[in-house]
């Protein structure tokens, strides 16, 4: 495996920043400006025939300065091997779709664009696919509460289903469970006092 | 006549756009197609999807890793476990644990119990979705029987949370084994029952050959798997081509279509539960004794016995479920060939107790976005049975 990503970093030049093995995966963070070259060449090359484009998703990391990672998933059926691409973006600037290399991108990228807000450049129908017709926000980003915005019901008296802020009943409790010995970032108590004195 | 009809309307009098569903008996669930027609040929299928959109992965990344399990039932509410099975397995690749032999054995035997679940479904309501009344009854007999080996196993019929990180959450009773072996008897029997009803049916065969062809080509394009891609003879299957648990000691034949039309993946599926009783019998065969679950009490919860009895196994069992345990940071993609194709879950660990991100790769996403370019061209009537071979089921495309 490991012959394979060399092979694959020395073809894609410096389109690579970095490649790795964790977990026998094969992973390569690509330029987000290559990517239709890099998975045009990955599936045309005949030592490598990553012909199946197994998923396209999107990662939130909202503390980094481009804050999403788009990943791609790709099978070689003939050579038996997987690959997982990477790519950092933000909000403003779009990721070229893929569409043109692999057919089958299309909903994944809508996905992708519905749940983290991500823009693909030359998607021909890049509408939202999951959410509600007339929905706002990008719900799979980190800064999207779990409860999202609104709630709908059926309003029997004027006839109609109607969009209301949500409100629940008990609050959303999220529980930190992490042991005080163990990496907690709270503090006890009473060891506030501890802190003070080093 | 026609001619003064033709001067009132413009030339686009014959074009129609009908909605498909979402309440309609054959969009297998909540799919709304957004058909535009010219007179009765379809030019163009806009699926509206969604409808059962739950947010599975957002609420994933608020519970732990164990809480998280349950929410994988909900996908494909058809084969349950067969989900549980790929997000169990990347957990262990992360925790790097091994699973013992006897719980490898089981979550084979039930993976392949929620095969035949998932193709009785399928071919039954595929044969409603053209007309056939009966073979859903027949069929769903059968369904019954299995569902209560998984409450046997499991309590619960459908909602199993049996696959747990490190093995399966418990031993199987010991009359279960035997019953097991003696449904594998006289199940191929009720296949071929169900059988004469289909296979040689004229008006089956006249709503299914040569509709919805896919080439290898296509099939490779447009992110096909598992059935739909061997219907169109291409030779790939998960359980042989990257195999997983005890998959490369059993032996089992995949079976492969050639035309790659409705007809041909209905016969690869029968086919297919027909090895699935033989991998069963095997498993049943071949079981060894021993542990079920990972020793490992950082993971596994301890034995009510024990926790009778010894401190240490309360406090663990106390730490499990109220924090969890940790997994080490790192991400990691794991797929099993589910009834419906490639299942696959990439799972993004911060080193907490919860998942960073957890992308759920259903098999039927693809094959729903193909819709539109398998349809173009073919009469309204057929994009039922289309709909049909398809194998569609919403909880795990809406997610």
């Amino acid at each position: 495996m490991k012959d394979i990503l060399n092979h694959i970093t020395a073809e894609l030049g410096e389109a690579v920043i970095s490649s790795n093995l964790d977990n026998d995966e094969m992973t390569i963070e690509i330029r987000r400006r290559d990517i239709v070259n890099v998975l045009t060449l990955l599936r045309d090359e005949p030592s490598l025939k990553f012909t199946t484009l197994i998923d396209i998703c999107g990662v939130d990391y909202p503390s980094r300065e481009r804050r999403f990672d788009v990943v791609y998933h790709l099978l070689s059926m003939p050579h038996n091997h997987r690959v997982r691409v990477k790519l950092s973006t933000e909000t403003e600037t779009p990721v070229q779709s893929v569409i043109s290399v692999y057919p089958s991108a299309d909903w994944y990228e809508r996905e992708a664009f519905d749940m983290y807000g991500i823009a693909f450049e030359n998607h021909p129908d890049l509408r939202r696919l999951l959410t509600d017709y007339g929905f706002e926000g990008h719900p799979l980003r980190k800064d999207f509460p779990l409860s999202g915005f609104v709630e709908v019901r059926y309003d029997d008296a004027r006839k109609a289903v109607v969009y209301e802020p949500v409100n629940l009943p008990q609050e959303y409790r999220s529980f930190d469970f992490m042991s005080p010995w163990e990496g907690a970032k709270y503090i006890l108590p009473g060891d506030e006092k501890v802190e003070e004195k080093s | 006549m026609i001619e003064s009809m033709n001067e009132t309307h413009p030339e686009d009098d014959r074009k129609f756009t009908i909605n498909f569903g979402p309440q309609h008996p054959a969009a297998h669930g909540v799919l709304r197609l957004v058909l535009e027609l010219e007179g009765e040929v379809v030019q163009r299928v806009d699926p509206h999807i969604g409808l059962l959109h739950r947010g599975t992965e957002k609420l994933i990344e608020h519970k732990t890793y164990l809480q998280a399990l349950p929410y994988f039932d909900r996908l494909d509410y058809v084969a349950p476990m067969n989900q549980e099975h790929a997000f169990c397995m990347t957990i262990e690749k992360l925790l790097n644990i091994t699973v013992p032999r006897r719980a490898q054995f089981i979550r084979v035997l039930y993976s392949e119990i929620g095969r035949i679940l998932s193709h009785m479904l399928n071919i039954t309501t595929q044969a409603l979705d053209v007309g056939a009344l009966t073979p859903p009854v027949w069929g769903f007999e059968e369904r019954e029987k299995l569902m209560v080996f998984y409450e046997r196993a499991s309590g619960s019929r459908m909602h199993a949370a049996y696959f747990r990180p490190g093995g399966v959450h418990q031993d199987l009773p010991p009359d279960l084994i035997s019953d097991l072996m003696s449904w594998c008897d006289q199940f191929p029997q009720k296949l071929k029952d169900i059988e004469t009803l289909l296979t040689e049916n004229r008006i089956f065969k006249q709503r299914n050959v040569d509709i919805g062809v896919i080439s290898k080509q296509e099939a490779i394009q447009l992110g096909f798997s598992g059935v739909m891609v061997r219907g169109s003879g291409i030779a790939w299957d998960l359980r042989r081509n990257q195999p997983y648990e005890v998959y490369d000691e059993l032996d089992f034949k995949i079976p492969l279509g050639k035309n790659g039309d409705c007809y041909d993946r209905y016969l690869c599926r029968v086919d297919e539960m027909y090895e699935s009783v033989k991998i069963m019998r095997q498993c049943l065969e071949m079981m060894p004794d021993g542990p079920v679950l990972t020793l490992d009490k950082k993971i596994a919860p301890p034995r009510r016995v024990e926790m009778k009895q010894s401190m240490e196994a309360l406090i663990h069992h106390f730490k499990l479920y109220t924090e969890g345990f940790h997994v080490p940071a790192g991400e990691v993609y794991c797929a099993v060939e589910a009834p419906k194709g490639e299942f696959g879950v990439y799972l993004i660990s911060d080193g907490s107790n919860k998942p960073y991100r957890c992308k759920i790769r259903a098999p039927g996403f693809p094959h729903l976005a193909a819709m539109d370019y398998m349809n173009k061209g073919h009469m309204l009537a057929d994009v039922s049975a289309i709909l049909g071979s398809l194998d569609i089921v919403f909880g795990e495309i809406d997610r």
